[in-house]
C-alpha cells in the first residue's frame, strides 16, 4: 500500500503531461483529462486515508528512488504521510475538484485555455510533491515547482503590464524562500552528516543539543521560519499576496486564496518536532503571527476592493495558525486552515457578484453618514491602512535598491572586452580547478570568496544592466563560471560527475536561452532591457522555451543542474558563513536577472502597436 | 488645446470631453466610445483617434483578408463599393491594394510623447510610482460600501478631505514634508505646478493630456461622476480639477523623493516642439484601404437582408391573397384564443430590443393569429419608480430624459434575504476565526451546491426582484399637490391620455385590438456580473422595465382614459385588457403582473396564451442554445430551457446571455416587413405603420431615440469589439471589484470602462443599419427635426436606408440625401428555412473566437417558411 503514496504524485503529473499534447481549442479533450485528474486525487487522497485510519494511524516512510549517492551526499525521493499529510491532501484534493470544475466554464474559450489547466495541473502535482515529501529534498523540487506555477498564473494575461510587474514581485519573494530552504538542507546535512527524512526530525534535534551545536540549530530554523513567512504573506513580506490576485479569479481562489498560501503553515507544522523545545523560535513564530494578524486585519478594514480586501483577511488567519502552530494546538490548526482555505476561495469565486450585492443592500438600508470626530490616532491607522503599512517602499528601498545600487556602479564590466576576458578566465580557472587545485594552496582561504564576489558582482551588474539582453545573459553564464570555480577551490576532492551535473545543466540552459534572444534579435534588432517588448505576443513558443531556459540557468528541476547545485552546497562548510551568503546571493538574483530578462524580452505590452495594446495602467 | 498660453479651464473642458464618460456600473448606459468625435464623419473620426490617443479603431487589415478568403465579405460586394468610392475604372487596381499590398500598419499616437522623457532622461517610471497610491487614495474616497472602515471625512470635496486626514494624522500620503507642507497650507496652483515640473507654458496642456490618459479609467470616472454626482448613491463631491491637482503634487513629492534636487523641468529636455494632439490628420492609402474593407464587410450583410426584405414582402402578399380566398372558412369552431372572427387572438408589445426578435418569431409560429409589436421598453411612460423601502429612486426611461413623475411601490409582499458570505465580520481577527472554522465548512457545502444545483439566491441579479409581484403601484395622481422632493407622484389624467395616446400611435396599435395584449417588459438576470446592468432594458437606462410594463396597461386598462381615446378615433373595446409582463432574456422566463385583474373569459384565454408562451420560450431557449458550447442543443426541448436558466443563475458562467452582441439593423416598419425573415436576433424592431401617419409626425418622435439608443448600443459593441483591451473592459475573468462602482484588474489597476470580451466576442463589428418603412422626404424630414438626431446619419455613424412602402424600392442616404439602392443579391442566395428545429441544429458553432471564425457563426439573412 506504501507503494501508492507515488499515485498523489503520478496521476497529476501524467495528466499534466496528457494535456501539454493538446490545442487550446480542444476544450473537451482537455476538460476530460481533468476530469480523470481531479476525480482519481479525490479517490485516492480519500481511500488512502481511510486504509492509513483502519491501520492505526502510524506515519509512514515510503522511499521512490534514489536520484544521486555519494559517500557523503544521497538525493532520494522520500514520500512522507501523516495526520497533517492526510488533511492537506484531502483538503487540497476536493478544493482542486472545486476550482477545476469551476473553472471549465469559467475558463470557456479563453485565449489560455490550456496554459491555465496545465498550469492548475502543475500545481496539483507541486502540492502534492510538498504535502508528501519526506524529506527536504523532495520537498524542495515541488517548492520550486510551485513558485513557478504561480509566477506562471500570476502574469497570465502576460501581455498586460500590471500582472508582469506584480508576478516579478511575487518571484522575488519567493526566491528568497527558495533559497532560504536550500540553506536550511545544507546546515541540516552538516548537523547531521546525512540527508535526513523529517520521520527522523527529532533525532536531528537530539544530534543539535547533544553535540551543543545551538547555533546550527538556530540558522536552520531561521531558514525554516523565513520561507513560511514569506510563503504564507506573513509580516513582513504581506503585500505581495493582494498583488498576485491578477489572473483569472478562478486561479486566484485556489492559489492566494487557499492551497498555495497555507504551504507556510504547512512548512511550520512539518518542521515542528525540529523546532518545539525551542522558545525562542516560538517566540518568534508568535510574534510575526500576531503582527501579521493585526496589521492585516487593519489594513483588510479600510480597502475598497474586493479581492484586496479577502488577501488580507486570508492574511490574518494564517496568523493566528502561526501562533497556534507556537503553541502546539496542531489539530485546532489542520480544522482552521481547511476552514479558511473553503471560506476564502468561496469569497474569491464570488467575489464579482459583491457589486449587486451590496449595491443593493446599500439601495435598502443606506443612511446618510455622519461625520464624526476623526481623531489623529483613528486618522493615522486609515492612512496606514491605505498605505498599506508602508511595507511595499520598505521592501524595496531595504531589500532591493541596495543591489541594484551596487550593480549600477558596476558600470566598468560594460565592455565587450571586459567580459569577454572575464568570461575566459572563468574557463581557465574551471579547468584549473578540476585539475590542480592543490597546486595553490596559499590561496585557499581566500580564493573561493574572491571568485564567489566576482559572479556576484557580475550577477548583479547584469541585474541592472539596461542595455542588450544578450549580453546580460552571457554575464548569467560567466557568472555560473566563477561560482563553480569557486566551489571547486574551496573543495579538495570534488566528484567531477557533480560539476559536470552543474555545468551541463547551466550550458544547455544557457545555448537554449542564447538562441531564443537571437532569434528575436532578428525581428528587431532592439532588444534592450530597458522596456517591456511583449513579445510572446507574436512569438509564442520562443517566449516558452525562454522560459524554460531561465529556469534551466538557475538550477530548477529540469535538468542534472538541480542535483549539482545542492551537492555543490554540501563543498562549503558550515563555518564558512561569508561564503555562503554570497553564494545565497548568487543563486537569488541569478533568478531574478534571468526572470527581468524573460519579461523584460517577452513579457508586458507588446511594442508594435498594429493591433490593440494594453494601456500600462491596465 | 491653443499651442500658446496655458487655458486651465480650456484644457479641463476638453479633457472631460474625450475622456471615457461611463458611470456607475449598477446602472449601465451604452454610448458611442468616441462620443467626443461624433461631430466628424465617421472614418475621419475614428483614423482621428486612433493618430492621437493609440486605438485599434477597425479589425486589423489581415483579419479583413481572411474573412475575404471565406466568403464572409462577398466579392461582388467587395467590387461595388470600390466601384462606387473609386469608380468602376479602378476596381482592378483597387481590389489589388486591398487583397495583397503590403501596408506598415504600425500606429504612432500622439499621446504620451511628452511624458515619456522622465524615463528617457531621468530612468524614472513616474506612473509606477505615482498610479498605486492615486488610485488607491480615489477609490477609498469613492468607495460605496466594500471597506468596513470607510472614508473618514464625509460630505466634504475631495482636496478637503484629504487635507483634513492630512492634518489631522500622524503619517503623510506624501513621502517629502515639503510637498506635505505645501498641500495642507493649500498654497499653490496648477498653473504653479505644472511651472515647476514642466517648466515651458507651452508643453502644459499637453502634459495634462499625457498625463491624464495614462489612467483614462480613473479620469473618466470622476470626470462622470462630477457631471453625474447621482451616480453614486452615497454622494461624493469630487472634480476633475481636483484630482489634477493632487496627482500634480504626487509627482512632484515623487520627482523630489527620488531625485532630490538633481532635476530640471522636463520641458528643458525637450527640443521638439509641442505636439498639437487634435491637428488634423493626413488620410492615408492605408486607411482608404481599410474603409473600403469595412464598408465591403458592412454591405455583404446588408445588401442581401434588403434583398431579403423585398423576397419577404412577395411572399407575405401571396399568403395574404391566398388566406383571403379562404376567409370564410378562418376562425370557424377553432381553439382559437381571439375572440371576433379574423381578429388577432392576442397581441404582446415588446422592446425594441434586438434580443426579442427571436421570441416574437416563435410566439407567432406557435400562435398564427398572434401579432407582436415593438416599441422602446420604457413604453411611453417616463418616471423615477422607488421601490418600497428603497432608499433611492430609480429612473425608467432613456438616459437623457428627466422625469418630473415618480412612481411609488407599496404592499411589496416578498423578503429580501441575506447572504452570511458577504459578512463584514469574516474580515475581523476572532470573528474571522470563528467564521472560517464554523463558516468555512458550510462555504465548503455552498460551492458544491453552486456547481452542481445553481439556482438564485440573493448573492445573484435576479431581474423581477426590481419589482414585487403582488405590490401595488401609485400610477394615477389624483392631486397635484402630491410631490415628494420634487417629483409629482404619479400621472393626472390628462398625462395618461397623453401617454397612452402617443404610444399607441406611434407604433400603428389604433383599431383591431385582441382581447389580451400584453406588454413585454424585459430584464435580465445572471450571476457573478458586475456588467448585469448591461444587459438590462438600454430604454430604462439599464433597469429591468417591469414596472413601465405594468404601468401603461394600467393606464390603458383606465376606463376614464379609455373614455377620452375614444374622442380622438382610437377605440379600445370593453373586452380588450392590457397586461403587463416582463422576458428575462438570460433564464427565458417570463412573469406576468396583475393577472388577477382579467376577466373570466380572458383568464381562460390568457391561460392558453401563456401555454403558447412557454412553448415559444422553449423554442427560443434552442435558438440561443446554439451559441453555447455547455449546452447541447439536440436535447428535449425542456432539457435545454433548464441549461438556459440554471446559466442564469450559475456563477461560474461568465456568459448567462451575450447581450446585444450581433446587433446590426434597426427596422422601423409594420411588422410584415420583417415578418418572413430569419433575422438571427441582429436586428431592433419597432412597430411603426407609415398608412397612419402620412405627413411623418409621428415618425419625427419615433426616429427621436434611434441613434442614441440603438446607434449608442451598435457603436459600444463596435469600439469594444475591434479594441477591447483600450475601449473596452478586456476579459472578465481577472477583474477585480472597485469600491462597488467599476471593476479593475488587480488592486493597482485603472478602471475598466466599457463591455468585457465575453460580451463582445460573437459580435460583427458593423455599423447600425437603420431601414425606416416610409417615403425618402418623410424620412429625410424626420431625421433632420434636430441636429442631434441627424447628426448620427450625416455624419455616418449609423446608415439609413428609406424603403417606399408603395414602390418597394430603397433609398440609400449619402451626402445629405436618399438615392435609389438596388440590392446586388440573387433572389436565389437567400436560402428559405422549412423546419426551424433542425435549422437551429445544423447551425455550426464558431471554432474559436477568432472575429474569422466567430462571425462565421452569425447566419446570413434566411427566409421563413
Amino acid at each position: 500500500m506504501d507503494q501508492l503514496l507515488i499515485l498523489f504524485i503520478a496521476i497529476p503529473m501524467l495528466a499534466f503531461f496528457a494535456t501539454l499534447l493538446w490545442q487550446n481549442k480542444s476544450e473537451k479533450a482537455i476538460g476530460k483529462i481533468v476530469r480523470f485528474a481531479k476525480v482519481s486525487n479525490i479517490l485516492i487522497a480519500l481511500s488512502f486515508f481511510v486504509w492509513w485510519l483502519i491501520n492505526g494511524l502510524d506515519p509512514i516512510s515510503h522511499k521512490v528512488a534514489t536520484l544521486y549517492e555519494t559517500d557523503h551526499f544521497v538525493f532520494a525521493i522520500q514520500l512522507y504521510y501523516d495526520e497533517v499529510t492526510a488533511v492537506f491532501s484531502i483538503v487540497g484534493a476536493f478544493l482542486f475538484f472545486l476550482v477545476a470544475t469551476f473553472s471549465k466554464y469559467y475558463m470557456h474559450r479563453d485565449e489560455g485555455f490550456k496554459r491555465f489547466f496545465n498550469t492548475i495541473l502543475l500545481f496539483a502535482t507541486a502540492y502534492n510533491f510538498i504535502i508528501l515529501a519526506g524529506n527536504f529534498e523532495t520537498l524542495f523540487i515541488g517548492w520550486e515547482i510551485k513558485g513557478i506555477c504561480s509566477f506562471i498564473l500570476i502574469a497570465f494575461y502576460r501581455n498586460r503590464y500590471l500582472p508582469v510587474k506584480n508576478a516579478f514581485k511575487a518571484v522575488t519573494n519567493y526566491r528568497i524562500s527558495d533559497v532560504a530552504l536550500m540553506l536550511a538542507m545544507w546546515m541540516m546535512h552538516h548537523l547531521t552528516h546525512q540527508n535526513i527524512n523529517f520521520s527522523q526530525l527529532g533525532e536531528a534535534k537530539e544530534i543539535a543539543n547533544a553535540a551543543n551545536q545551538t547555533g546550527m540549530a538556530i540558522f536552520i530554523v531561521c531558514m525554516i521560519i523565513l520561507p513560511a513567512t514569506i510563503k504564507s504573506a506573513q509580516f513582513p513580506f504581506t503585500t505581495w499576496l493582494p498583488r498576485a490576485m491578477e489572473g483569472p479569479t478562478a486561479s486566484s481562489a485556489i492559489f492566494y486564496g487557499s492551497l498555495s498560501v497555507h504551504i507556510g503553515v504547512f512548512l511550520l507544522l512539518r518542521t515542528h518536532p525540529f523546532w518545539e523545545d525551542m522558545l525562542w523560535a516560538k517566540i518568534v513564530i508568535i510574534a510575526i503571527g500576531a503582527i501579521t494578524a493585526i496589521m492585516a486585519t487593519m489594513i483588510a478594514r479600510v480597502q475598497p476592493t474586493v479581492k484586496t480586501q479577502i488577501a488580507y483577511s486570508s492574511a490574518a488567519q494564517i496568523g493566528l495558525m502561526f501562533i497556534e502552530i507556537a503553541l502546539g494546538f496542531h489539530w485546532l490548526v489542520l480544522v482552521h486552515f481547511a476552514g479558511n482555505a473553503f471560506l476564502r476561495t468561496y469569497q474569491l469565486l464570488v467575489s464579482p457578484s459583491v457589486l449587486n450585492y451590496l449595491v443593493h443592500h446599500q439601495f435598502f438600508h443606506y443612511v446618510k453618514p455622519t461625520q464624526k470626530i476623526v481623531s489623529k490616532i483613528k486618522a493615522s491607522i486609515y492612512m496606514l491602512g491605505i498605505k498599506e503599512w508602508n511595507l511595499d517602499t520598505i521592501m524595496f528601498t531595504y531589500l532591493w535598491s541596495p543591489f541594484k545600487w551596487i550593480g549600477k556602479q558596476l558600470q566598468f564590466l560594460q565592455s565587450g572586452v571586459f567580459i569577454a576576458i572575464l568570461a575566459a578566465a572563468g574557463i581557465v580557472l574551471l579547468i584549473l580547478g578540476c585539475t590542480s587545485q592543490d597546486s595553490i594552496p596559499s590561496l585557499n582561504g581566500a580564493l573561493p570568496i574572491i571568485l564567489m564576489s566576482i559572479a556576484l558582482m557580475v550577477i548583479l551588474f547584469a541585474f541592472s544592466f539596461r542595455k542588450s539582453a544578450i549580453k546580460a545573459w552571457i554575464y548569467l553564464i560567466t557568472a555560473h563560471l566563477f561560482i563553480m570555480a569557486a566551489v571547486l577551490f574551496n573543495a579538495p576532492h570534488i566528484n567531477l560527475i557533480e560539476i559536470i551535473f552543474y555545468a551541463s545543466g547551466v550550458l544547455l540552459a544557457f545555448i537554449l536561452g542564447f538562441y531564443c534572444l537571437q532569434k528575436i534579435k532578428k525581428i528587431d534588432n532592439d532588444i534592450s532591457l530597458n522596456q517591456f517588448h511583449g513579445y510572446v505576443y507574436e512569438q509564442n513558443t520562443t517566449g516558452f522555451l525562454f522560459l524554460v531556459s531561465a529556469m534551466g540557468m538557475l538550477g530548477f528541476p529540469l535538468t542534472a543542474a538541480f542535483i549539482g547545485i545542492d551537492v555543490m552546497f554540501t563543498y562549503v562548510h558550515s563555518n564558512q558563513l561569508a561564503l555562503i551568503i554570497l553564494l545565497a546571493l548568487c543563486l537569488i538574483f541569478i533568478e531574478l536577472s534571468a526572470f527581468r530578462i524573460l519579461l523584460r524580452i517577452f513579457f508586458g505590452p507588446h511594442k508594435k502597436l498594429n493591433h490593440p495594446v494594453a494601456f500600462r495602467s491596465s | 488645446m491653443s499651442n500658446h498660453s496655458f487655458d486651465e479651464a480650456h484644457v479641463v473642458h476638453e479633457l472631460k470631453h474625450f475622456l471615457p464618460a461611463q458611470q456607475a456600473l449598477k446602472d449601465f448606459i451604452h454610448h458611442n466610445s468616441l462620443h467626443a468625435f461624433q461631430h466628424m464623419k465617421f472614418y475621419d473620426a475614428i483614423f482621428k483617434a486612433s493618430k492621437i490617443f493609440g486605438f485599434q479603431v477597425h479589425l486589423q487589415l489581415p483579419e479583413y483578408r481572411a474573412m475575404y478568403k471565406t466568403g464572409r465579405i462577398r466579392e461582388d460586394v467587395l467590387q461595388m463599393v470600390i466601384a462606387n468610392k473609386k469608380g468602376n475604372n479602378a476596381v482592378t487596381e483597387w481590389k489589388e491594394k486591398l487583397i495583397n499590398q503590403d501596408y506598415d500598419t504600425l500606429n504612432h499616437p500622439r499621446i504620451g510623447q511628452l511624458r515619456k522623457y522622465w524615463k528617457d532622461v531621468y530612468h524614472l517610471d513616474l506612473d509606477n510610482k505615482v498610479h498605486p497610491l492615486l488610485f488607491r487614495i480615489l477609490c477609498a474616497f469613492l468607495d460605496q460600501g466594500i471597506a468596513i472602515d470607510s472614508f473618514p471625512v464625509v460630505s466634504k470635496p475631495f482636496i478637503e478631505s484629504i487635507r483634513e486626514l492630512e492634518q489631522n494624522s500622524f503619517v503623510s500620503f506624501f513621502k517629502t514634508k515639503v510637498i506635505r507642507q505645501k498641500f495642507i497650507t493649500g498654497n499653490y496652483s496648477i498653473s504653479e505646478l505644472l511651472k515647476t515640473i514642466v517648466g515651458k507654458d507651452e508643453y502644459f496642456g499637453q502634459y495634462i493630456f499625457d498625463q491624464q490618459f495614462a489612467h483614462p479609467g480613473w479620469s473618466g470616472f470622476v470626470s462622470a461622476v462630477e457631471d453625474n454626482p447621482q451616480t453614486l448613491l452615497d454622494r461624493k463631491q469630487i472634480t476633475l480639477k481636483e484630482l489634477l491637482e493632487f496627482e500634480l503634487l504626487m509627482e512632484l513629492d515623487v520627482l523630489h523623493h527620488v531625485l532630490g534636487k538633481n532635476w530640471q523641468p522636463l520641458a528643458s529636455h525637450v527640443t521638439v516642439p509641442p505636439v498639437n494632439l487634435f491637428a488634423d490628420v493626413t488620410k492615408t492609402e492605408l486607411a482608404e484601404v481599410i474603409e473600403l474593407w469595412q464598408d465591403a464587410f458592412e454591405w455583404s450583410y446588408y445588401d442581401s437582408v434588403l434583398k431579403g426584405i423585398l423576397l419577404a414582402s412577395e411572399n407575405f402578399k401571396t399568403t395574404i391573397e391566398l388566406k383571403d380566398s379562404k376567409a370564410p372558412l378562418a376562425g370557424v369552431g377553432g381553439l382559437s384564443s381571439g375572440g371576433r372572427g379574423g381578429g388577432p387572438s392576442l397581441q404582446a408589445i415588446f422592446c425594441i430590443d434586438e434580443r426579442e426578435d427571436s421570441i416574437r418569431r416563435h410566439i407567432e409560429a406557435v400562435d398564427k393569429n398572434a401579432e407582436t409589436f415593438g416599441a422602446p421598453g420604457f413604453f411611453g411612460v417616463e418616471f423615477y419608480f422607488q421601490q418600497e423601502g428603497g432608499k433611492f429612486y430609480d429612473k425608467l426611461c432613456p438616459a437623457p430624459v428627466t422625469p418630473k413623475y415618480l412612481i411609488k411601490e407599496h404592499d411589496a409582499k416578498s423578503i429580501r434575504k441575506g447572504e452570511l458570505i458577504y459578512t463584514k465580520f469574516t474580515h475581523g481577527i476572532l470573528s474571522g476565526f470563528i467564521l472560517s472554522i464554523g463558516f468555512g465548512f458550510w462555504a465548503f457545502v455552498k460551492k458544491l451546491q453552486l456547481l452542481f444545483r445553481p439556482k438564485m439566491s440573493p448573492a445573484i441579479s435576479d431581474a423581477y426582484a426590481h419589482m414585487d409581484k403582488l405590490s401595488t403601484l401609485t400610477i394615477e395622481n389624483k392631486n397635484p399637490a402630491d410631490i415628494e422632493n420634487g417629483l409629482q407622484i404619479g400621472y393626472t389624467l390628462d398625462e395618461m391620455v397623453t401617454r397612452g395616446e402617443n404610444f399607441l400611435r406611434g407604433i400603428g396599435m389604433v383599431k383591431n385590438f385582441a382581447p389580451i395584449i400584453y406588454f413585454v417588459a424585459h430584464g435580465s438576470s445572471s450571476a457573478n456580473n458586475p456588467h448585469h446592468g448591461a444587459h438590462d432594458c438600454g430604454a430604462c437606462s439599464g433597469r429591468p422595465g417591469a414596472t413601465n410594463a405594468r404601468v401603461q396597461s394600467f393606464i390603458l386598462n383606465h376606463k376614464k382614459v379609455r373614455a377620452i381615446l375614444a374622442t380622438k378615433g382610437i377605440v379600445i373595446p370593453d373586452t380588450t385588457q392590457f397586461i403587463g409582463s416582463m422576458h428575462d432574456t438570460a433564464a427565458d422566463v417570463w412573469g406576468y403582473y396583475d393577472e388577477d385583474l382579467l376577466t373570466p373569459e380572458n383568464a381562460k384565454r390568457h391561460l392558453i396564451n401563456k401555454h403558447n408562451f412557454e412553448t415559444a420560450l422553449n423554442l427560443n431557449a434552442k435558438e440561443r442554445s446554439r451559441r453555447f458550447a455547455s449546452i447541447n442543443t439536440k436535447q428535449e426541448l425542456e432539457q435545454v430551457r433548464k441549461a438556459i436558466h440554471s446559466r442564469s443563475v450559475s456563477l461560474f458562467e461568465p456568459r448567462p446571455e451575450l447581450g446585444h452582441g450581433t446587433n446590426t439593423l434597426a427596422i422601423i416598419g409594420r411588422r410584415q416587413t420583417t415578418k418572413g425573415l430569419f433575422l438571427d436576433r441582429r436586428a431592433f424592431l419597432n412597430s411603426y405603420d407609415y398608412s397612419t401617419d402620412p405627413d411623418g409626425a409621428i415618425l419625427t418622435a419615433v426616429m427621436r431615440p434611434i441613434g442614441l439608443v440603438c446607434g449608442g448600443i451598435n457603436l459600444e459593441y463596435y469600439f469594444s469589439r475591434v479594441d477591447n483591451i483600450k475601449m473596452g473592459a478586456g476579459t472578465k475573468l481577472p477583474h477585480n471589484v472597485m469600491g462597488l462602482f467599476g471593476v479593475a484588474n488587480s488592486s493597482d489597476g485603472d478602471l475598466r470602462p466599457g463591455l468585457p470580451w465575453q460580451m463582445i466576442e460573437v459580435h460583427d463589428p458593423v455599423r447600425l443599419l437603420v431601414i425606416v418603412e416610409h417615403l425618402p422626404d418623410i424620412v429625410l424630414k424626420a431625421i433632420q427635426s434636430s441636429p442631434e438626431v441627424f447628426e448620427w446619419y450625416k455624419n455616418e455613424w449609423v446608415h439609413i436606408v428609406a424603403l417606399d412602402p408603395i414602390e418597394k424600392q430603397f433609398y440609400y442616404f449619402k451626402d445629405g440625401a436618399f438615392a435609389k439602392y438596388e440590392p446586388i443579391t440573387n433572389a436565389s442566395e437567400i436560402k428559405t428555412i422549412h423546419n426551424m428545429e433542425e435549422f437551429i441544429e445544423g447551425a455550426k458553432e464558431m471554432e474559436t473566437n477568432n472575429i474569422v471564425h466567430a462571425t462565421e457563426e452569425n447566419l446570413p439573412v434566411y427566409l421563413l417558411d
